[in-house]
Parts: structure tokens; sequence; C-alpha cells
């Protein structure tokens, strides 16, 4: 059974569509890039499947492991393992990104039923991650993501994808405002999160990432759509030629 | 349907139906005839065996407040009080006159227990979980006074306060063995003449603590009051009056419930601190009076007159209130700042759900040299709720050398709700230096779903939000009562959601 299916999905945003019959089908270990031109829809399709209010899907499916994802809450698709990489993440001023990430793991936790982690073993791990994507402890005591450098808030990102250990994980952008050892650094934990079980939908620009983050399979999206699928080698071909042959397409 | 939409549906349902104080003790209770007059001020007089001093002192006030109409300046909007239909005392009757603690009913003993508050002489083992960095939770004792309805039922750790040379005792019980220090302190903060409600309370107060930080002594733990309100149709008016002398520093911690009831209750209370030269009292409030149910029906009304005066020079007072319940609440905690060198603060978070109604802020006058202040003020709004910040801050002529920093940020959630800032500023001499800042903002629907895209529920999501937006000030109460304070808050947004 594949982890994630998108099937035929159609979505508006305040009477404008802006999926019109999307499909993609990920299985466990996968890694899929989606590219594609500014506005083409890729942050609307992050944001349908986990779940962000504000767009009305008019058609299709979203399956997660055959269950509808469309029916749950968007903290029950988390606590599930759905993880967004936030293309622009807030700042949440006066919570600090340790109590924050402890909350959430906890809240997940519980509605998967098993018991909640206590204080000093949360510590322990979250400082594990941290080291191993170079974040320096004091960001953790900080507010979430307030006063974050654009390259630490897409670290901030990692982490928490390292620490809620999710089925499925959709980055979008996550390497814009990265310098060079920075996205080395991300994508180096992106890499050791990559596992049999675990599938990863890379939502980027650049082909530069994919070759950190090789993946298995590279979609190019258009005007709402997948106008084509193929290896990894069809995101070099885009560097090489830009996205006008696909705009026909679409 | 957008997070923001549902969860001000939500809080709309709601939460206020959520109170979790609301319950009622049986017990029987020893009442005065329903209504003001002379003799209500004398029955209440005779009751607590006072002096005839302290029963002319009442009889002034009460003539006085006959003289005088109630006030309409806030923003607030209630139907009219009839203070006929009040009773102005009621205390649970004892069986017999009670030496110790051992010997309170039973039943008064187990409302105070359900609301979490040990009478019993036992350190307090709170176990609460420190921060990262954040200070140990040390095993640290609460001396605690309970006032139920018009009396002080318990004071605990009396003992170990007589070795401190602290004082801290039923007002009722001070006016009885230290006249002469209630003689020359009550009513010299808040006079009696001072606003409707204040002398109302003046003539019919019925209980509240007392007291007294000696010379040079840091009292050895917290002292706090709960009240609570249980008897139906009464009036609650406590008074408070507490002086640190020269060199002492206090903590004072009070708390406030009262049953889920359809009618309105009044509580108009008073609050005088006094400290001498040197001294500190740090006065911290969470008040949690029952709000009213979702369709605005019942709940306290919360008149309350708190003020404190920096007498002597270099005194310090700090006011840190937590208001999350009462239908509404018309409250000012404020400081005179007489001594040279003296500084007052005021941390306030105040919240409103429902149909609640806050009118608070505080007042720093200025009148010694070289005085400073600071105001910090979050005001959040759910529900249908009003919620308005009314500050006065003000230098003397000879305040040369005054400062204040304010600081009034308010957040909505939902747009059926209102945030109002009034800041009145009075500056009479060129060298007071005056800052002000004010934000009002929304909870953003990005920053929600961002929470619960990381698997937060809805109203967890708000509640952390919200708790973010208030540090400031719950950084400034003890610990305990910070932990206590956070819950609340998370409480009276939350919502049904179990
Ligand atoms: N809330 C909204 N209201 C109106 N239009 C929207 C909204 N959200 C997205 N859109 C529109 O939908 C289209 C797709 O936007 P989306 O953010 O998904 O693109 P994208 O592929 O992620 O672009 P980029 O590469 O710039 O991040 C754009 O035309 C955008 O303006
Ligand atoms: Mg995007």
């Amino acid at each position: 059974m594949s982890l994630l299916e998108v099937k035929d999905l159609q979505v508006r945003v305040e009477e404008r569509e802006i999926l019109h019959g999307l499909s993609l089908n990920v299985n466990p270990g996968e890694v899929h890039a989606i590219m594609g031109p500014n506005g083409s829809g890729k942050s609307t399709l992050s944001h349908v499947i986990a779940g962000k209010p504000g767009y009305e899907v008019t058609g299709g499916q979203i399956l997660f492991r055959g269950e509808d994802l469309l029916e749950m809450d968007p903290n029950e698709r988390a606590a599930k393992g759905v993880f967004l990489a936030f293309q622009y993440p807030v700042e949440i001023p006066g919570v600090t990104t340790w109590n924050f990430l402890h909350a959430a793991l906890n809240a997940q936790r519980k509605a998967r039923g098993e018991d909640e982690i206590s204080s000093p073993a949360f510590l322990k791990k979250v400082r594990e991650v941290a080291k191993s994507l170079n974040i320096p402890q004091d960001m953790l005591k900080r507010g979430v993501n307030v006063g974050f450098s654009g390259g630490e808030k897409k670290r901030n990102e990692i982490l928490q994808m390292a620490l809620f250990e999710p089925a499925v994980c959709i980055l979008d952008e996550m390497d814009s405002g990265l310098d060079i050892d920075a996205l080395r650094i991300a994508a180096d934990g992106v890499n050791a999160l990559r596992s049999p079980e675990r599938a990863m939908v890379v939502i980027t620009h650049y082909q530069r990432l994919l070759n950190y983050i090789v993946p298995d399979v590279v979609h190019v999206m258009s005007k709402g759509r997948v106008v084509k699928s193929g290896g990894k080698e069809l995101a070099l071909e885009l560097e090489e030629s830009g996205y006008a042959q696909f705009e026909d397409a679409a | 349907m957008p997070a923001v939409q549902e969860t001000v549906e939500r809080v709309r349902r709601i939460d206020v139906d959520q109170y979790r104080y609301g319950f009622e003790t049986q017990i029987e209770s020893d009442k005065a005839p329903k209504g003001l007059s002379e003799d209500t001020v004398r029955f209440i007089s005779a009751k607590k065996n006072e002096p005839p001093w302290m029963l002319e002192w009442r009889l002034e006030a009460y003539r006085r407040w006959l003289t005088m109409t109630e006030p309409t300046w806030a923003r607030v909007d209630y139907p009219k009080i009839d203070y006929q239909d009040i009773y102005y005392y009621a205390a649970p009757k004892p069986k017999k006159t009670l030496s110790s603690i051992d010997e309170i009913d039973p039943e008064i003993l187990k409302t105070y227990e359900k609301l979490g508050i040990p009478l019993r002489e036992v350190a307090i083992l709170e176990g609460v979980e420190p921060p990262p960095g954040g200070p140990p939770s040390a095993n640290r004792k609460i001396a605690v006074d309970a006032v139920f309805d018009s009396v002080s039922v318990a004071t605990t750790f009396q003992k170990e306060l007589k070795a401190a040379g602290v004082i801290f005792m039923p007002i009722s019980e001070a006016i009885r063995e230290h006249p002469e220090l209630v003689q020359k302190y009550l009513g010299t903060v808040v006079p009696t003449s001072d606003n409707y409600f204040a002398t109302l309370n003046s003539a019919v107060f019925s209980d509240g603590s007392f007291v007294y930080v000696p010379p040079g002594v840091r009292c050895p733990m917290e002292l706090s009051t709960y009240f609570r309100i249980n008897e139906r149709n009464t009036g609650q008016f406590e008074r408070t009056l507490i002086i640190a002398d020269k060199g002492s520093y206090v903590s004072y911690l009070e708390g406030c419930t009262a049953p889920q009831r359809d009618e309105n209750q009044l509580h108009a209370a008073v609050v005088e601190l006094v400290t001498l030269d040197d001294a500190e009292i740090k006065y911290s409030t969470v008040q949690n009076w029952y709000p009213g149910n979702s369709e605005g029906k019942g709940g306290i009304y919360n008149f309350v007159t708190k003020r404190g005066d920096c007498r002597g020079k270099n005194s310090k007072i700090s006011w840190t209130q937590v208001e999350t319940g009462s239908a509404i609440t018309w409250k000012y905690p404020s400081c005179i700042l007489r001594g040279d060198n003296s500084s007052g603060e005021f941390y306030s978070i105040a919240i409103s759900n429902g149909f609640q109604q806050v009118d608070s802020g505080t007042k720093m006058i200025h009148l010694g040299k070289n005085t400073s202040s600071r105001i910090i003020s979050k005001g959040i709004a759910a529900g249908k709720s009003q919620n308005t910040y009314r500050g006065l801050v003000s230098a003397h002529r000879k305040a040369t050398g005054a400062r204040n920093y304010t600081a009034c940020d308010s957040l909505l959630i939902g747009d059926k709700c209102g945030a109002h800032t009034v800041p009145y500023v009075e500056a009479k001499n060129s060298s007071a230096t005056f800052e002000h800042e004010a934000t009002t903002s929304k909870i953003s629907e990005d920053v929600l779903f961002y929470c619960i895209q990381r698997g937060l529920s809805q109203e967890e999501a708000v509640g952390l939000v919200v708790n973010g937006f208030v540090k400031d000030v719950l950084q400034q109460l003890p610990m305990e009562f910070a932990v206590e304070a956070q819950k609340l808050i998370s409480i009276s947004l939350e919502g049904s959601v179990g």
C-alpha cells in the first residue's frame, strides 16, 4: 500500500481553483521532489495535506496508509505522522522553543495513547538532536523562531522533524535562505532520517538541494497539476532548460 | 472552518460553563437580616465584638455613603444594584468556639481541599517540575488565612510567624488585639470617603487579613488569603491591611472563588498597603470569581479598591494580578509614591471571555523625588467580552526625576470582543520622564495552524500562544502561583473540550 496517495485533488481558495486534479503516489522509503514555478500550487498542496483551514477541497482524495486524511483534524494528522516543514515558519513570542517542542511531542504521544515523555528525558533527547543539527542550546531557550535568522528558522523545522519522527515529511523550500554550510547540515539531518518506513516530499526550486538529498522521483508541477514525473535526472534537465517546455503541457 | 473561527465558536459556547469552582457547600450559616441600614452596621460590629471606635468609624462611613452616588465612568454596563436586596453578613454557624484548626467544620475543610488550598499546618510540597534553567522548586511554606463568606475560618502557621514577630491574623481579631496598629493605619491609604464602593466597604466590611511586619524582618514565608463566597445573595466586603515597617519585606498572595449561581453577587473589597522606609510589599492576586454563564447570567460584580502607600523613602510596592473571573471587574491597584526614591510596579493579566466586562488598570501617583514606576498590562479579550485598561500616571510638582514606563498589550480572540486602552498622563514638572507603549493584536491564524500541525489541539494552541503573550507578567508571580495561573489562563479560554 502506498503511504501517501493524492488522487485527482481539486482545491479552491476563495472561489478560485488552485489545484486542478493533482495526483501523487508516495511509497514508504521513497523521496519525492516537487519542482515548479512560483505560484504553481506547491505550498497549497502541502497545506492541504497538513490540513490548513481556508482551503476548500472540491474533488479528489488524500489517503494516508489507506485512511481518508481529509476527514482528520490537522493535529490528528500530525499525531499519525504527517509533518510539514513550513516555507515560512511563524514566530511565537513568549513560548520557549523547548516548551513548545515538549508540549507538541506530548500532545502527539497522548493522541497515540503513549505515555508522556518526562522533562529530563525530553531534554536529553532534544539536546542530542540539536547537537547533530549544529543548533546551539540557547536557541532552544528562546521564543519559538523569535529573532531567528532565516536559516535558523529552517533548521528549527528540521529539528522538529527529527524529534517527532514522522512517517511522511513534507519539506516546503527547506533550502531557501540557507547558506551552503547550513544547507549541507540540514540535508544531512534529513538524510539521517531516511528509512525504509519513512517517506519525504521535498519541494524546491533548486537542483542543488537534490545533490544532497537524492530523490527517487522528481515531479514537475505547473498551474496546479503534475505535468511530468521522472527520475532524478529530470531535475538536471529542468536546471538546463527551465519550466517553459512544461507550461505548454499544463 | 478557519482555525480562529472555530476557536471563537468554541469559546463562545463556552468555558464559563466549565467553571471548576462552582460547587456550593451545605452548611448552616448565621446571617444579618437582608438590607443595609445603621442597624446592619451595628449588627456586624456587634457580631465582631468590636470596640466603640470601630463602630463609630463604620457609622461615619455609612452616613457618608448615603450621600454618594454610584460611579458611572467605567466602561462597564450592568443593571442597577439593589443594595437592600443583599445580605451584608453571613458566617458559617460554628458548632462551638474554635481553638484550633482541627475544630473547623469538616465541610469547610473539605471545601478548601476541593479548591486545592491546604489549611492544615503542613509544608506545601508542590510536585512542580521546574523549567530548565528555572529555579528549583523549593519546599516552601505558605501561611494561609481563609475567609469563608464574611468570616475568617483559619489562619495557619500562627506560631512560626509569631516567633518572627510577624502579625498575620483576621482583621476582626486585629481590631481587638492590636487596636493601636489598626487605628494608626486603617483608612489612611483608602480613606472612608474615597469612593462609593470603598465607603460601602468601610461601613460593612466583615473580615479580611491583617499583616504587620516589624522593622528589619523579612517575613519567613509567603502569606496568603483565600476568599470564598458561599452564601446566596450575600455580598463579600473584605478588608485587608498590610503594613511593612522599616526595612521589612513581605510577599502576600490572594486567591478567590465563588459558587456558580444565577444571580449576581457583589464583592466590594478594600486593600490598603503601607510601606515605611526601605520596606517592600509584593502583593499577588489570582482572581477567579464566578464569571457568569455562557448567556451572561450570574457572576460576581467585583468592585475593588486596592491601593498602596510607599510612605517611606526607598520603599517599594509591587502589584501582580491575574484576573480571569467575575462578570464585572472594576479594579485599579495603585501606588502612591510618597517617599523619595520609592518605586511602584503593576503587572497585570486580565482575561475576559463570554460576556465578562473588565475595566482595570492602575494609578501611579508620583509625589516624592526620584520615584519610579513600571506598568506592564496584558489584556486578552475573547467571546463577547469587553476589556479596558485604564491607567493614570501623574507626577506632582515636587516629584522631580519621576520616571514611568508603561506597556499595554491587548490580544483579541475573535471579532465580537473589544479591547480598549485609556491612559491618562499628568506631569506637573518638566523633569518627569514617562514612556508609554501600547499594542493591540489578533491571535493569528498562521500561528495557530503552526501549533496544530505540530500536534497541539486548537485549545492547547490558543492556551500556549496566550501564555506566551502574558509571560512577562507570569514571571512576576511566585512559582506555585504562576503554575496555577497558567492553568487557569488555559482553562478560562479552553472551551468545552476536556
Ligand atoms: N489564501 C490565498 N488566497 C488567495 N490566493 C491564494 C491563497 N493561497 C494561495 N493562493 C494562490 O494560489 C496560487 C498557488 O500558491 P502557492 O503558494 O501554492 O504556490 P507555490 O507553488 O508554493 O509558489 P512558490 O514557489 O512561490 O512558493 C498562487 O497563485 C497564490 O496566489
Ligand atoms: Mg510555496
